[in-house]
Formats: C-alpha cells, sequence, structure tokens
C-alpha cells in the first residue's frame, strides 16, 4: 500500500510542480509543454491511486511479461503512420509551395523535424523498445526485470514523443538535426534511457541461457551508445529554467563534429545497431533455422561498433572542419562496408537451404528485402563518403534519397516483418488476419521505395551537376532558382512513391487491427502449385 | 602543448592501440576453436525460447 | 570439471561481465578518439572582424532556428570554384565561432546563406520572406508574412546574452546590461547608433522592415541575413607567397 501512496504522491508533486511552471513562464510554448506534463502527471498520480488494493498484476507463470510490448507494437504502427503521412505531405509541399498555407504551424521547416522525428524516434524508437523487450525476454528465458519501470519506459517515452512533437510545430527547436527537442525534453528523455537500460540490463542478468545471445548485444550497444550521444550532443545552457529557448555548449566547427559525431553514431547505433539486433533474433525465428554463422555475428559486432564511432565527420566534408579528421571519416567510412556486408551475408546465409521460403513466406520475403536494402545503402554510404564523390552529392537530394533507402528499406521492412512476426503470438492468435495482405504491403513499399529512391538520384547528382555547370564563357550556366525548378518532376516521382509506402502501412493497419480482434480473412494460402497425387501418373494406353 | 595537441596525440597512438586491442581480444575470442560448443549453444536459443525458464 | 573453481557456467559468466564492461569502455573510447575534437576551437585561426552577434541579430538568428530555415539553407561555402562564384568566399572556421548552435546546414533546397548579407536591399528581403514566390516565381520557399506583424519579444534579453556569455561568447557587462536598449536603438530610424557600433564594430542599424514605428520580428530576421559573411573583409585575402 505504502508504494502505491508513494508512487502517486510523487507523481502529483511532479504534476504541481508543472502547474506552478506553467504559471510563472512568460513563454506560451513552456506554457503548453508544463501543461502537457501536468496532465500525464495527474493521470499517471490518478492511475497509481485508482490501482492501489488491486494485487499487483503478476504475470502467469510460464509466461513472458508481454504487456509493454503489445502497447508498443501498436504505437509502432501509430507512430509509423503519422510519420509516413508527414513525410508525404512535406514532399508535397516542396513541389506545391502553396501546401505551406502560410501559417507558421505547418511551414515546411517546423514540419520537417515533425516529419524525421516521427519516423526516426516515434516509430523507429518504439520498434526498438518493443522488440527488445520481447527479444531480450525469450533468449534470456526469463521475465522482465522490474516490471513496473518497464512501464514506465513506454509512457514516459510517449511523453517524449509528444513534448517533441508539439514542440516542433511550435517553434521549440534546438536547431540541430535529429537532436531537435530543447533542454527539458532532453532530460526527459534522459530519465526515460537510464530507466530501459535498467529493465535492458536487469533482464540479461537474471537469464537462465548461460550465454547472451547475439542480438541482445546489438541492442545494448544501441541503449548505451545513444545514452552517450545525447548526452553530450545536448549539452546547452538553458536561458531560464522557465522557458524552452537554450543555447548550444559547443559553437561553430566544435557543434558541427559533435553534431555530425551524434548524428552519424545516431545513424549507426538507433538505425542499425539496433535493427540489426532485431534481425538477428526475428530472421532465425521466421526462417527457423539458427542464424547462419555465429562467429560472424560476433565479428559483425565488434568490426561495426569499433568503425562507427569515426565515421561522423564525412558529413563535413570540404567545410571548415581539419582535413586530418576529413580524412580519418572517409578511411572508417570505406572500411565499415565490410562489417555490414558481412552482417548482410550472415541474415541471407541463414535462409540457405530454405530459399524456397521467399517465394511462400511473406514476411520472409519482407526480410530479404530488408536485408538486400541494408546492404545497398551500406555500399553507397562508403561511396558517398569518399571525399570526391561527396563534393557533388553533399547537399543535395542524393543524400535524401540514400537515407531513405535506409530507412524506408531497411528500417521500415525489418520493422513491419517482426510486427507482423510477434502480433499473432502476443495476442495469442492462431494467424494473422492476411498473409496475403503482407504480400499487398511488400509489392507497395518496394513500388515506392524504387519510385523514391530512383528520382533523388537522378535529382541528386542532377542538382549537383548543375550548380557547378560552366558554359564555354567561362560563367556559371544555371542560376539557382532554375535548378529549383527543374527538381519538379522528380519531387512529383518522389511524393507519389511515399503514397505507395504510406498506402502499404495502411494494409498493415488494417491487417494488425483485425488480428487483434481475433478476425482471420478468408482466403487462398500462399503457395501456389498445388500437387495432385492421384493425377501425378502416366496414362494406360487404353487396352486395344 | 595544449590539450588539444595532448588528446589528439593519444587519440591516434595509444588510444588507437587499446582500442584495436579490445578489438583484437573480441575477434580472437569469437574465432578460437573451443568456442564452437557454446557458440552452437546460443545459435540455437532462439529455437527453444517459447517459455521462461523457472 | 568437478571442482567449483572450473565451473564452466561461472566462468561463462564472468567472462559475459567482461564482455559487457568491454562494451562499455568501447562506448568511453569513442569518447577518448574523438575527445580532441572538443579542443578544436584552440586551433581555430583568429580572424580580424569576427565579433559576437548584437542581440537584434541574436534575435533574428533565434528566428532562423525557431522557423527550421536551416532545413533548407546551408551556411558552409566550400572551397570550390563554383560555390565561390556563385556564393562569394569560401567560409571560415573563425566566422561560425559564436554561432551557438551551428547553423551550416546538409541540404541546398533553397541557396547558401553564409555571405547573403548585403546582397539584397531590405525591401527586396521583405517582399521575399512575405511572399516568395513574387520576386522569384521559381521559389518553393514558405510564406513568412505573419513575422511582419509581430512585435519582437525582447524583454529580458539580456537574459539570452548572459546564457551565451555562459558558453563562452566574450559579450561585457555592458552588453547585457543594454540588451533590450541596443535592440530598439538598432532597429529605430535616427536613433543615436554610435555606443552600439563602438562595442560591434559594422554594425548595421536602420530600420530593417519598412515600418519604423513598431520593432517586429521581420526586423530582427532581416538584420541577421544582411550581417551574414560581412564581419570579415575576404578581400584581404590576397596571395601571400613572396615572388621570387
Amino acid at each position: 500500500m505504502d508504494a502505491y501512496v508513494a508512487r502517486s504522491m510523487t507523481w502529483l508533486s511532479l504534476a504541481i510542480l508543472a502547474v506552478f511552471a506553467a504559471a510563472v513562464t512568460v513563454d506560451p510554448a513552456f506554457a503548453v509543454h508544463a501543461a502537457i506534463f501536468a496532465a500525464a502527471g495527474f493521470l499517471a498520480a490518478f492511475l497509481s491511486m485508482r490501482s492501489a488494493g488491486d494485487a499487483p498484476a503478476a504475470p502467469k507463470p510460464g509466461e513472458y511479461d508481454d504487456d509493454v510490448i503489445r502497447w508498443g507494437t501498436i504505437a509502432t504502427v501509430f507512430w509509423g503512420v503519422v510519420g509516413f503521412l508527414v513525410g508525404l505531405y512535406i514532399a508535397l509541399q516542396l513541389a506545391f509551395p502553396a501546401l505551406n498555407l502560410g501559417l507558421e504551424y505547418s511551414s515546411f521547416g517546423r514540419l520537417r523535424p515533425l516529419h524525421t522525428s516521427a519516423v526516426i524516434f516515434a516509430f523507429g524508437g518504439n520498434a526498438l523498445i518493443a522488440t527488445s523487450f520481447y527479444v531480450v525476454q525469450r533468449t534470456c528465458r526469463a521475465r522482465l526485470a522490474f516490471p513496473g519501470i518497464a512501464r514506465f519506459v513506454f509512457w514516459g517515452y510517449q511523453l517524449f514523443i509528444v513534448l517533441a512533437a508539439t514542440g516542433y510545430v511550435l517553434g521549440v527547436t534546438e536547431g540541430k538535426e535529429y537532436a531537435e527537442p530543447e533542454w527539458y525534453v532532453d532530460i526527459w528523455l534522459t530519465v526515460v534511457w537510464v530507466a530501459y537500460l535498467a529493465v535492458f540490463v536487469g533482464t540479461l542478468v537474471k537469464r537462465h541461457e548461460p550465454h547472451i545471445y547475439v542480438a541482445n548485444w546489438f541492442y545494448l550497444a544501441f541503449i548505451v551508445t545513444v545514452a552517450m550521444l545525447h548526452l553530450v550532443n545536448n549539452l546547452s545552457m538553458p536561458v531560464t529554467i522557465f522557458g524552452t529557448k537554450s543555447y548550444s555548449a559547443f559553437a561553430g566547427v566544435q557543434d558541427a563534429l559533435t553534431q555530425w559525431w551524434y548524428g552519424h553514431n545516431a545513424v549507426g547505433f538507433f538505425l542499425t545497431a539496433g535493427f540489426l539486433g532485431m534481425m538477428y533474433y526475428f530472421v532465425p525465428k521466421q526462417a527457423e533455422r539458427p542464424v547462419y554463422s555465429y562467429r560472424l555475428s560476433i565479428v559483425h559486432f565488434w568490426s561495426l561498433i569499433f568503425l562507427y564511432i569515426w565515421a561522423g565527420p564525412h558529413h563535413l566534408h570540404y567545410t571548415a572542419l581539419p582535413d586530418w579528421a576529413q580524412t580519418l571519416g572517409m578511411v572508417f567510412s570505406v572500411m565499415l562496408w565490410m562489417p555490414s556486408w558481412g552482417g548482410m551475408i550472415n541474415g541471407l546465409m541463414t535462409l540457405s537451404g530454405a530459399w524456397d521460403k521467399i517465394r511462400t513466406d511473406p514476411i520472409i520475403r519482407m526480410q530479404v528485402l530488408a536485408l538486400a536494402f541494408y546492404g545497398m545503402s551500406t555500399f553507397e554510404g562508403p561511396l558517398m563518403s569518399i571525399k570526391s564523390v561527396n563534393s557533388l552529392s553533399h547537399y543535395t537530394d542524393w543524400t535524401i534519397g540514400h537515407v531513405h533507402s535506409g530507412a524506408l528499406g531497411w528500417v521500415g521492412m525489418i520493422s513491419f516483418a517482426a510486427v507482423y512476426f510477434m502480433t499473432p503470438k502476443l495476442w495469442k492468435r492462431e494467424r494473422l488476419y492476411s498473409l496475403r495482405m503482407i504480400n499487398w504491403h511488400f509489392w507497395c513499399a518496394t513500388a515506392g521505395i524504387v519510385l523514391y529512391a530512383s528520382a533523388m538520384w537522378v535529382a541528386g547528382i542532377m542538382q549537383g551537376l548543375m550548380w557547378r555547370e560552366y558554359g564555354q564563357d567561362g560563367y556559371l550556366v544555371y542560376s539557382f532558382a532554375e535548378v529549383v525548378a527543374a527538381m519538379h518532376p522528380y519531387y512529383l516521382i518522389r511524393a507519389a512513391g511515399g503514397l505507395l509506402y504510406l498506402l502499404g502501412s495502411l494494409f498493415m493497419v488494417w491487417n494488425i487491427w483485425m488480428t487483434i480482434k481475433g478476425k482471420v480473412r478468408e482466403e487462398a494460402p500462399m503457395h501456389d502449385a498445388t500437387y495432385n497425387p492421384a493425377a501425378d501418373k502416366p496414362l494406360v494406353p487404353a487396352a486395344a | 602543448m595544449s590539450a588539444y595537441d595532448v588528446a589528439r596525440h593519444f587519440a591516434d597512438s595509444w588510444g588507437l592501440v587499446f582500442l584495436f586491442g579490445v578489438f583484437l581480444f573480441a575477434v580472437g575470442r569469437a574465432l578460437r576453436p573451443s568456442a564452437r560448443d557454446e557458440y552452437e549453444h546460443a545459435r540455437t536459443v532462439v529455437l527453444r525460447d517459447e517459455e521462461p525458464g523457472k | 570439471m568437478a571442482s567449483k573453481f572450473f565451473d564452466h557456467g561461472k566462468i561463462e559468466r564472468n567472462v559475459t561481465l567482461l564482455m559487457v564492461l568491454g562494451l562499455i569502455t568501447v562506448a568511453i573510447g569513442g569518447i577518448v578518439e574523438i575527445a580532441p575534437l572538443f579542443w578544436i576551437d584552440s586551433t581555430i585561426e583568429k580572424v580580424k572582424g569576427v565579433r559576437p552577434y548584437t542581440p537584434l541579430e541574436q534575435a533574428g538568428r533565434n528566428i532562423y532556428i525557431r522557423e527550421g530555415c536551416y532545413n533548407c539553407h546551408s551556411q558552409m561555402i566550400r572551397p570550390f570554384r563554383d560555390e565561390v562564384e556563385r556564393y562569394g568566399h569560401y567560409s571560415l572556421a573563425a566566422e561560425s565561432m559564436y554561432d551557438h548552435p551551428f547553423q551550416w546546414g546538409s541540404k541546398r533546397t533553397g541557396p547558401d546563406l553564409a555571405r547573403v548579407g548585403g546582397r539584397y536591399s531590405d525591401e527586396w528581403h521583405v517582399q521575399h520572406l512575405k511572399d516568395p514566390r513574387s520576386v522569384v516565381p521559381e521559389s518553393i520557399m514558405p510564406g513568412y508574412s505573419f513575422l511582419a506583424d509581430r512585435e519582437l519579444r525582447t524583454k529580458g534579453f539580456g537574459g539570452d546574452l548572459t546564457a551565451l556569455r555562459r558558453v563562452g561568447v566574450p559579450y561585457t557587462d555592458a552588453d547585457v546590461a543594454k540588451a533590450d536598449e541596443d535592440v530598439r536603438t538598432q532597429a529605430t530610424p535616427g536613433a543615436d547608433a554610435a555606443d552600439l557600433i563602438a562595442r560591434y564594430p559594422k554594425a548595421q542599424a536602420r530600420d530593417f522592415d519598412g515600418n519604423p514605428e513598431r520593432v517586429t520580428e521581420m526586423d530582427a530576421l532581416v538584420a541577421y541575413l544582411q550581417m551574414l559573411g560581412t564581419l570579415v573583409d575576404t578581400s584581404k585575402a590576397a596571395p601571400k607567397e613572396q615572388a621570387r
């Protein structure tokens, strides 16, 4: 009983503090955020009080603690659709600027961080938290350590997302890409992240398997490194503790380096290591055979960890950053190609002897495509980090295309596959509502990515070449505005690709929704060439 | 020597050697022949995970 | 393996712990390897003319950040012939030494702005910000007409300067004390700006938004754009090698 009272009182006092902050601030955005925080605090206090007296919800023996994972799966699907929708909208804004609507809240500059954060942190983050809790329990054969804290991690993370998202629309930003949330949101995320680390490591410690399965290594590296990157890159000095504005602790070249050390390792540890953890569990699981080479997976892990941390400066080629750092960034980025392809081969070869599953199992098909895109973007990345290539590609839409072939192809597809894998198991359904619908999702998404990436390659290379084109008279041929105008058709194709990708994800929403409701779609099974042994014999010639 | 020079000197000499050493240790451990059995056990953990342990 | 000392499970667990510690070492090792770059400012060559932003310029810079201009505009000219001809002398590290945060950008959906100061008139900027396509038909930039209607909130801007001073920008006590006054002085035509210009050399003081009665967010943003890249005299970067 005491625990409930203590917990409610803690939430209540945090909520009252937030009300106080909302009352004294002169900054309207800060007041909005304090009000959101206060509402969350009151709700948490109310719910803890209401649950007082109830027996603690102990999971049934012989069952994993899957509540948080069920919520996380729904959150992943929800935020995914939100992120894709905002992405489509801002893609259309670039083709039809009237869609900015002349309002501050709907202009590209404020919606673009909303899109990037929604897909990376809300969709990707929820997918990582949910799958990491799923995987760590099952590969450790143990229930989650600290179930209460695990619930806090989930809801605390959603609060972080809401604060960050509303902040962007209100113009609250630190102005550093992928690290836009302001100082107080950063502090909240730090609290949530430490709790996340505690639950994850706690579960590892109470494991019943002697070994820590390799997927958990990747998840652990993701959690630890993201904590470090987040803390260092977001160091900043608030103007007042009752206001949103803060100034970065670093300036100029130093800030640029810190930011891209963060930015690139966010790609390396959030979007790569974390999702590789997902891959190393769900691919073997879906294929029903162990990973091709466990040793290769360990070598993959350590090489990735050692090389990624150096690669950041390739975002700053030919800038005012010292040359030695640029060259190091390039060399390590090129070396990264090897472990990345090692990992891809390891994932693909897991299917050796079961290649027919690509034809018959749409989830496997999705995973194979994800690995193919992982391989493609980890080849394209090192290529673009070569200084002479970068001189053309930097600042252009080629970079946008590269990021999206990784994000839509690798991160998106591997997460969708995990969602499809987990949902029937989490809700104890015999199977998904529809396997054929996964196929529709697969083809919509694949066509979308192809349109997106090819449009951005053409646009990016064209942009780069037009900017540097000289005529015979020795003058630049194109004005900047002419290059902008030349992009219009490609921006339309890109938006069409985004629309297809969004459409695919709507099939997923429907499929997951119906699966949770317990429906099963009547459909022809997902394999071809039925076999009729009765017909499989030579004709007996009629008696003469 | 400024802090920058000291730190940079350490980073591209002993710091790098140390990290490379940790890397070799980790990879060496992964590749040693006696690891075969335990890795075989770990490799198949995903196939026997349907219920939590005691 | 009967003895407890050689308990395989125990050794395995200890080695696992060792590896977890190894992982954390590597994460921290990453910092050690990157650490030199945190002191990189000590290697930035001092360049004549670079000074902290005036309060009005800094307020404009904050609006630039708030509206997410960095999503489409870079402020970093690379040392290539086409970039130098298009945008001006390549950017120097020292020019962004007081930028908290830096705004080098990563994408040029719109042109680079590192040296946009003085390239267009104030009227052009105001018109362009209100309705970009009225001056550049091909433009896909959002309109920002609301900036012209909104009073610049500057009460207590000394607090911002204090925060900046805490992270290393050398504002003097006088700068902090006069912050609010400096904002009005710089944006009001006919105000005596001698003291302001003495503390912030090359500061441009005038009405920027075409509305002398009010100090709007438009005033601040245009003041910021008009000073970008104007502090360092790049024409002084003449060849230094002595002919033999």
